[in-house]
């Protein structure tokens, strides 16, 4: 682990099984949670936001105990936060890292910023294609408006 | 190239070898015409949006053929002032009929009718987005008219911003190596992402609010009309409306053989003194609807393989 964040850990308790989501872009934190519907979930979570980051300037940490996210969880993570690092951790240790990896496409997580698009207007599931990784661009599959990662919003 | 029970919702789902196949069939069709290719066979106008060019020529192109037509325009009775979702609407009438042409004010509304139907829906405009028969048939009047597609200069001219015809036709003619020059007032310049898009098919093309600063370089002028109803402030389409109106002067400052297109309607942009000229090809143009339009019902149908 680097040096940056052993300081960390000062900060946010250590978990002795569950996920570790860091670099994760301070503003967007809150939504990362609700990307994983972490709402109802019973075991510990530990946020921790503002965090100085030498890489990032404002960077965020979430740690869930006894669960550990999916390789697709991991990508709809990296719809906000494409440089996430997602560490499973067992028994104090990183057993396992994931790598954050933008899907092609994205269903139903996200909602057209375009009023007039028919997805605002009828009940329909929402399906975006990747055009640009970085900086990050989407295209609506339906009404072909083009967004950029500040106009994204969840579902 | 298969093109029984497509839809044609945009046109961005067609390859450039597609694009040149359509034109291609179209022109046989324009030459020699059967018209019993689409007996016994009905299509739906659903037309939620005021339209006469697209409207009347999609009804011409099916009934030159031999086929027929229900539905509705604007103004008429639907189930959709009783509150019907399109996709129920969509469900019905694709057991009435054998392809359904929809225009629609919400964008997107196409591609969701698409996902709803188990025939081929065709996009006859929906809202600012796609309106993929008029980019086509603006390709066929490009590829008559100039004898080519390839390496053409063309001018997109007025309300770049709002004209969904300038932007699927910008995106279209980046198959086929065209240079691009884009006249218009600073407040209705192409949208970005559609710039960006070019850049990365490395389309060459300039940007200018006058248009006698390149008139001598087109071989294709693309007039525009400014679009009232896009705007959210009748003042502002005030300011707008007049900055651009072309006369016969245009020709002194371009190359002979410029061919004026338009989308139609137009509302000033082009002085009637200039319909009389060779380089006027907008009303040839909207009667190029009619061999194109044809020619994708009956590749949809599977009438032509």
């Amino acid at each position: 682990m680097r040096k940056e964040s052993t300081k960390r850990e000062l900060n946010i308790p250590a978990i002795k099984e569950g996920t570790v989501i860091d670099h994760i872009p301070s503003r967007v934190t809150f939504k990362v949670m609700r990307i994983l519907d972490l709402k109802e979930f019973e075991h510990t979570i530990s946020v921790a936001l503002n965090l100085k980051s030498k890489a990032m300037g404002k960077k965020g940490i979430i740690k869930v105990g006894s669960r550990f996210l999916t390789q697709d969880e991991v990508n709809k993570i990296a719809i906000l936060a494409p440089n996430a690092t997602v560490n499973i951790i067992k028994d104090y240790k990183v057993k396992e890292k994931i790598n954050v990896n933008l899907p092609n496409d994205i269903r139903n997580i996200i909602k057209c910023s375009n009023p007039n698009c028919i997805t605002n207007e009828e009940k329909v599931k929402t399906l975006f294609h990747i055009i640009n990784k970085a900086p990050l661009q989407v295209l609506c599959h339906h009404c072909e408006r083009v967004m950029e990662s500040d106009d994204i919003t969840l579902i | 190239m298969e093109f029984k029970g497509r839809d044609i919702i945009s046109i961005r789902d067609f390859s450039k070898k597609e694009l040149l196949y359509i034109l291609s069939i179209a022109k046989k069709i324009e030459k020699n015409s059967n018209p019993n290719l689409l007996k016994n066979k009905l299509a739906a106008l659903l037309f939620y949006e005021p339209s006469t060019r697209t409207r009347l020529s999609f009804a011409s192109a099916i009934k030159r053929l031999g086929g027929n037509t229900i539905g509705f325009a604007k103004g008429e009775v639907t189930s959709m002032k009783k509150g019907e979702t399109l996709w129920d609407t969509i469900k019905m009438v694709e057991k009435y009929s054998d392809v359904i042409i929809i225009r629609h004010a919400i964008e997107g509304a196409a591609r969701l009718a698409a996902e709803a139907a188990s025939i081929p829906i065709i996009n006859a405009g929906d809202g600012a987005n796609q309106h993929p028969t008029q980019t086509l048939l603006d390709l066929y009047t490009i590829q008559k008219e100039k004898g080519k597609l390839e390496n053409i200069n063309i001018g997109f001219l007025g309300d770049l911003k709002y004209g969904r015809t300038v932007h699927s036709l910008a995106i279209a003619l980046s198959h086929f190596n065209a240079k691009m020059f884009f006249i218009s007032p600073n407040a209705l310049k192409m949208p970005k992402h559609y710039l960006d898009e070019l850049k990365q098919k490395k389309i060459e093309f300039t940007e200018v609010q006058d248009l006698s600063k390149v008139s001598k370089q087109l071989g294709v002028l693309y007039a525009t009309r400014i679009q009232q109803e896009r705007f959210p402030d009748p003042l502002e389409y005030e300011k707008y409306k007049d900055t651009y109106r072309l006369d016969k002067s245009l020709l002194e400052n371009s190359k002979k053989d410029l061919i004026i297109m338009h989308p139609l309607p137009r509302v000033g942009e082009i002085n009637p003194d200039l319909d009389e000229t060779k380089n006027a090809v907008y009303f040839k143009q909207a009667a190029n609807g009619v061999p194109v339009r044809q020619a994708l019902l009956a590749l949809v149908l599977g009438k032509i393989r």
